[in-house]
C-alpha cells in the first residue's frame, strides 16, 4: 500500500472517530467525496469543455451551454417543450407497455416449453437483425402519420431486451423450488402467481429498465420521419432551420425524459425487490 | 399392524440412463420412524421423491394406506436437502405457504385466519426461530433456514414427514443439536417419518429402524432395529444398544460397498480379457 493512501486512510479514520462519517468501509476520504460529488463534477467538466469548444465555432455549428440553457428555459416556459415531450411520451409509454406485454406473451412459453423455444426463438433473434430505422418508413406507410406507427416502432424496439430478460428470469428458477411447489400440490396458476412471477420479477424489471430508455429512441426515430409534434419533430425542425440551439434543446429534453423513465422503473424495482438487499 | 407407506420393489431410471434405484423395497408402519442410510449418490433423494409422488418409478409401486401414489398429495410434508425458502417471503409467510396452495386453504378451520397465525407462531417457537418471524431468508443462517423449512413441512400437520438429509450441510455441533430437536418435534407431531441420510449416528438417534442401501443403483442391503427408548438424547450414544446398532449398520454399509467394488472390478477384468 502506498504512503499516500495510507495517510488518507489515517485521516479518514480520524474523521470517523470524530463522528463525521458513520459508514463502514466507505474507504478513504477522496473516494467518499468522489462517490457523492462525482457525477456532478463530471457534468461540470463536460459543460466547461463544451463551453471552451463553443468559443471556437459559430453558434449555428456549436452554440455554448449558456445560450442552450437559456433557450431551454424559454421553450419550457412557452409550453412548447412540455407539449412536445408529452407527445413523445404518449408514444413511448404505450409502446413500452405493448412491447413488454408482447415480450411476456412470447417469452413465457419460450421459457417453459422447448417446442415453443424451437419454433419462436429463431424469429425473435432474426427480428433483432432488422435495423429499425429501416422499417420505420414502412410503418408510416402502413399506419399513417398518427401515433400508431410510432407506438408500434417503440414496441418493436423494446421487445427484445425485455423478452430476453423474462426468459432468463423464468429459466433461472431452481428445479428445487419447482419440486417444492409440486410437492404441495400447487396448480399451474398458483405456481405462476406465487413462484414464477415473483422469481422472474427482478430480471424482468431489469429488461423493462433497458426497454424504457430504448422506447424514447424508438419514438424519436419514428418522429423524424413525419409528424407535427414530439421531441423528434422539434429536433428535426431545428435541423431544417439551422437552429442548432433548438436541436440541442430537443436532445437535452430527450435525455432528461429518458432518465426520468429509467429512474421511475428503478424506483419500482427497488420497492418491489427490496428483499434482495 | 400392516405397513402404512410402502415402496414395493421400485426401480427408477432417469432419462439420461442413470439407474438410481433397483427393486428397492421399504415398508413403514404408521407412527414409525425409518431411516435409510446409504453412500452419497446411491439414490436416497430419488427414493424420497418417489415416496412423495414427485417421480413415478419405472417399475414397482409406491402405496400409501393401500392406494398407489402417482402424484404428490397433502398427506406428505417434505423437507428437502436444501431449505428451498422463497427469498421474497418472510419466515412466517414462507411457513404459511402450504395453506395457499393446492386447495389447502379449504383445509383450514372455517374462516380462521387467527388459527393459522397462532399455528405459525407456535411452529416458529417450536423450531426455535422466535424473533425472526419477519426476517427474509437471506438474513438466516443455513441451520435457521432449514428449521424454517421444517416448520413449513409441519404446518399442515401431514401424517407423513419425509426428510432428505435435512442437516447435511451444517457443522457437526449444530447438526447434533438440530437432530435432537427434530426428534422432539417429530414425537410431538405424531407423524410417520422417513429420513434419508449418510450419517449413521444420526440415523440411529432418530429411527426405530434403519434400512441400509447399497451404492448406486440403490438396493436394500440390510435392516437394523434400534431398540432405544424415546425421548432420545445424545447421552445414549454410549449405551450398548446404540453402539451395536451403529456397528451393524456400518458393517452392512461396508459389505455393500465392497460387494459392488468387487463386482465392478470383476467386470473390468472380463472386459479386458475379451
Ligand atoms: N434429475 C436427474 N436426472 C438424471 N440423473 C439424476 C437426476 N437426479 C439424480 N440423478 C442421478 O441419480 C443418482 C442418485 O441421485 P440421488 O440424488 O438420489 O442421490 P443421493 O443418494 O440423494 O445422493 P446425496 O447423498 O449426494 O444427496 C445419481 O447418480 C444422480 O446422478
Ligand atoms: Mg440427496
Amino acid at each position: 500500500m502506498s504512503a499516500i493512501s495510507q495517510a488518507s486512510k489515517l485521516r479518514s479514520g480520524a474523521q470517523a472517530s470524530s463522528g463525521a462519517q458513520g459508514k463502514h468501509n466507505a474507504g478513504p476520504r477522496w473516494r467518499i467525496w468522489a462517490m457523492r460529488m462525482g457525477p456532478a463534477a463530471l457534468f461540470m467538466l463536460f459543460v466547461a469543455a463544451w463551453h471552451l469548444a463553443s468559443l471556437r465555432y459559430p453558434p449555428f455549428i456549436l452554440p455554448g451551454p449558456a445560450p442552450v440553457a437559456g433557450r431551454f428555459l424559454a421553450e419550457l416556459f412557452s409550453g412548447a417543450l412540455l407539449y412536445h415531450t408529452g407527445a413523445t411520451l404518449s408514444e413511448a409509454l404505450p409502446g413500452l407497455l405493448i412491447g413488454a406485454l408482447a415480450a411476456f406473451l412470447l417469452g413465457y412459453p419460450i421459457a417453459k416449453s422447448r417446442l415453443a423455444d424451437r419454433l419462436l426463438s429463431p424469429f425473435i433473434v432474426a427480428s433483432q437483425g432488422i435495423p429499425f430505422i429501416a422499417i420505420a418508413p414502412l410503418l408510416l406507410i402502413w399506419f399513417g402519420p398518427g401515433a400508431a406507427a410510432k407506438i408500434f416502432l417503440c414496441a418493436i424496439v423494446v421487445f427484445f431486451p425485455i423478452a430476453v430478460n423474462i426468459i432468463a428470469g423464468i429459466r433461472s428458477i431452481k428445479p428445487l423450488l419447482r419440486d417444492l411447489f409440486r410437492s404441495m400440490s400447487a396448480t399451474h396458476w398458483e405456481t405462476f402467481v406465487k413462484l414464477e412471477l415473483p422469481a422472474a420479477l427482478p430480471m424482468s424489471l431489469t429488461g423493462l429498465r433497458i426497454g424504457a430508455t430504448l422506447s424514447m429512441i424508438g419514438a424519436i426515430t419514428a418522429e423524424f420521419l413525419g409528424t407535427d409534434r414530439g421531441l423528434g419533430f422539434l429536433i428535426n425542425q431545428g435541423r431544417g432551420l439551422y437552429d442548432t440551439e433548438l436541436v440541442l434543446v430537443g436532445i437535452t429534453a430527450t435525455v432528461i425524459t429518458a432518465l426520468c423513465i429509467y429512474g421511475t422503473v428503478r424506483l419500482a424495482e427497488q420497492w418491489l425487490t427490496g428483499y434482495h438487499r | 399392524m400392516s405397513a402404512y407407506l410402502i415402496a414395493d420393489a421400485i426401480s427408477v431410471t432417469y432419462a439420461n440412463g442413470v439407474e438410481a434405484l433397483r427393486r428397492f423395497t421399504l415398508e413403514v408402519k404408521r407412527g414409525e420412524f425409518v431411516a435409510v442410510v446409504g453412500p452419497s449418490g446411491c439414490g436416497k433423494s430419488t427414493l424420497l421423491r418417489a415416496l412423495a409422488g414427485l417421480i413415478v418409478p419405472s417399475a414397482g409401486q409406491v402405496r400409501l394406506d393401500g392406494h398407489p401414489v402417482t402424484q404428490p398429495s397433502h398427506q406428505v410434508g417434505m423437507l428437502f436437502q436444501e431449505p428451498a425458502l422463497l427469498p421474497w417471503r418472510t419466515v412466517e409467510k414462507n411457513i404459511g405457504l402450504p395453506f395457499e396452495l393446492g386447495n389447502n386453504a379449504s383445509r383450514l378451520p372455517p374462516g380462521d385466519a387467527t388459527w393459522l397465525r397462532r399455528r405459525i407462531a407456535d411452529l416458529i417457537q417450536l423450531v426455535g426461530l422466535s424473533g425472526f418471524e419477519r426476517a427474509y431468508p437471506r438474513e438466516l443462517s443455513g441451520g435457521m433456514a432449514q428449521r424454517a423449512a421444517l416448520a413449513r413441512a409441519l404446518v399442515t400437520e401431514p401424517p407423513i414427514l419425509l426428510l432428505d438429509e435435512p442437516f447435511g450441510a451444517l457443522d457437526a455441533l449444530t447438526r447434533e443439536t438440530l437432530t435432537a430437536a427434530l426428534e422432539g418435534i417429530w414425537r410431538a407431531s405424531h407423524t410417520t417419518g422417513v429420513l434419508v441420510t449418510h450419517s449413521i449416528p444420526e440415523a440411529v438417534f432418530l429411527a426405530d429402524r434403519i434400512v441400509v442401501s447399497t451404492p448406486r443403483p440403490g438396493q436394500v442391503s440390510g435392516v437394523v432395529e434400534v431398540p432405544l427408548p424415546r425421548p432420545r438424547a445424545w447421552e445414549m450414544e454410549r449405551l450398548p444398544e446404540f453402539v451395536e446398532a451403529m456397528q451393524t449398520a456400518r458393517s452392512l454399509l461396508r459389505a455393500a460397498c465392497c460387494a459392488t467394488t468387487t463386482a465392478e472390478t470383476g467386470r473390468d477384468v472380463t472386459a479386458r480379457a475379451a
